[in-house]
């Protein structure tokens, strides 16, 4: 097994030096995991305030501003809030597969996380694959949902898991195919080699129209694949209750909460390393201060969080209908010709480079 | 390491393996199944064929395990059991379960299996190439069959997904 961690150097160094290689392997694996754990709670509570204070901000409402400065202790409140309470469970569920259900979606999310190139050097797990496996852990996500949905137990939460496997799986398929034709351009699906070819101009700069496109697709697939709002039909209040997590309380909830608002920042991150240069800055302005790329890659991927939460607060609810049709009968034909579109002006030598 | 690895994967196979054929709840056994394929997919991670990994995972993991669960869902209640099979029924199963497993372990013993002294990852581009090349050793001609095949599949779901409306449709006006 060729893992390549390369979470900074020095700490790889200094951890080989101290103490034999088998010990240091062991104990680098276990640091690299708790560093990745800590992101993930710190990302995911923070996530939360923020569309907390992006809601209010739409609605013209302050937002949790009392715990911590600026409401800044708010969610490890409701957290620890969360931690504290009773978990209950239907009489009937089937206990195993519904305490399964929340560690699904929580390692898959997790394990997508590690692949993300922060900066040069601030990559867990840099695969030859990197976006196919992307794709495929996600794929994998949704059988959480499913079966959360299934063995609780409960109608409402059975209808929302079924809509939410109809939703990603089409979904999946927009953006496998928005992905594929920025693979076109990069050559390559590994995530650092993507990042490379994007010294030369951005790839969505790069491939000007067709890339327009990809993205404009990518975010709108990207979001129903979150089943975020506009396409939150699996949690649909007014017909659902709380859809697929209905009976689901405490930590078990929270962790449902927690992978959506990761998911989101997943998708996120997944549209800067194939469209916004990753670490790269601007025009690189700072290209001699290589730690200042977590400080890019953060800001472009909050950008795009950002831009989700627009959506959210801003357009109705789907129809089931409406949603299908958007894919099957919209996204999918366009996502294809604009493949052959993007192949075309390869071959043609009409992509811009600097 | 890569020992200690290998025979957790191993278990892990062998363990849900079993239980996904003598579960008697339904969804437990395909939730059983997705632990078998995941542990393949990491046997070939340990084996860096990656790519290979990654279609496992999305093909096997996500796409038909996710179409089983679906068609579980629609037919299957929570409180459903299996029936057990008779006492004929399950020493026929044993015992051609055992000839396989007989067959196999003679196979495994009689292959002289070599050392490979260097690892080399294979990388996409190359089962791209290889996938549509036509010269010798390439996989157009395959490749370009099941393209067909699945093309004709497809046409065959729309088909018998159409067919089933029309008589709905007229049975109101008649």
């Amino acid at each position: 097994m060729f893992l390549k961690f390369s979470i900074t150097k020095t700490i790889h160094d200094w951890l080989f030096e101290l103490m034999p290689a088998g010990v240091a392997g062991v104990v680098e694996m276990i640091l690299i995991a708790v560093v990745y754990l800590l992101i993930f709670a710190v990302a995911g509570l923070y996530l939360v305030l923020l569309e907390r204070r992006v809601a209010a901000w739409f609605q013209l409402r302050l937002g949790p501003n009392r715990v911590g400065y600026q409401g800044l202790l708010q969610t490890m409140a409701d957290a620890l809030k969360l931690v504290s309470k009773e978990l209950t469970g239907t009489e009937k569920a089937d206990k195993f597969l519904y305490n399964l259900a929340p560690y699904f979606v929580i390692v898959t999310s997790l394990m997508a996380l590690s692949v993300f190139p922060f900066s040069e050097e601030f990559q867990a797990f840099d695969i030859n694959i990197g976006i196919f496996f992307l794709t495929a852990i996600s794929s994998i996500g949704v059988i959480g949902i499913l079966l959360g949905g299934w063995s609780s137990n409960n109608k409402f939460a059975l209808i929302g898991a079924m809509r939410s496997g109809v939703q990603t799986i089409s979904y999946e398929l927009s953006v496998g195919l928005s992905l594929l034709t920025m693979v076109l351009l990069t050559e390559s699906l590994q995530l650092s080699e993507i990042v490379a070819v994007q010294k030369n101009g951005w790839l969505i700069v790069q491939g000007h129209i067709p890339a327009v496109i990809a993205f404009v697709i990518f975010m709108i697939a990207g979001t129903a694949e979150t089943n975020r709002a506009p396409f939150d039909l699996v949690e649909a209040e007014s017909e659902l209750g709380a859809g697929f997590h209905t009976e689901y309380s405490g930590m078990k909830f929270a962790y449902f909460f927690l992978a959506e608002f990761i998911n989101m920042f997943i998708i996120a991150a997944i549209g800067t390393t194939v469209f916004f240069g990753a670490w790269l800055s601007p025009f690189g302005i700072t290209d001699s201060i290589p730690w200042l790329g977590v400080f890019w890659f953060l800001g472009k991927t909050l950008l795009l969080v950002f831009l989700m939460m627009w959506f959210r607060w801003t357009f109705p609810r789907l129809r089931v209908d409406q949603l299908l049709r958007l894919e099957w009968k919209y996204l999918l034909p366009i996502n294809l010709f604009n493949l052959v579109f993007m192949a075309g002006l390869i071959w043609l030598g009409l992509t811009i480079k600097f | 390491m890569e020992r200690i690895l290998f025979y957790l994967l191993s278990i892990i196979i062998l363990i849900f393996a079993i239980s996904a054929v003598s579960s008697r709840k339904m969804l437990r056994s395909v939730i059983y199944l997705l632990f078998v394929l995941c542990a393949i997919a990491g046997l070939y991670f340990m084996a860096d064929y990656n790519f290979l990994a990654a279609v496992q995972l999305t093909v096997y993991a996500g796409g038909i395990v996710v179409l089983m669960i679906f068609s579980v869902m629609l037919v299957h209640h929570i409180d459903m059991e299996m029936e057990v099979a008779g006492k004929t029924k399950q020493a026929l199963t044993a015992a051609l379960c055992l000839s396989g497993v007989v067959v196999f372990l003679i196979a495994i013993y009689q292959h002289p299996f070599a050392i490979v002294p260097t690892q080399n990852t294979i990388t996409v581009a190359e089962v791209g190439t290889l996938l549509l090349g036509y010269q010798a050793g390439g996989f157009i001609l395959p490749f370009e069959v099941i393209s067909v095949l699945l093309l004709a599949v497809m046409i065959g779901g729309i088909v018998i997904a159409k067919a089933g409306k029309k008589p709905q449709e007229k049975t109101p006006k008649s």
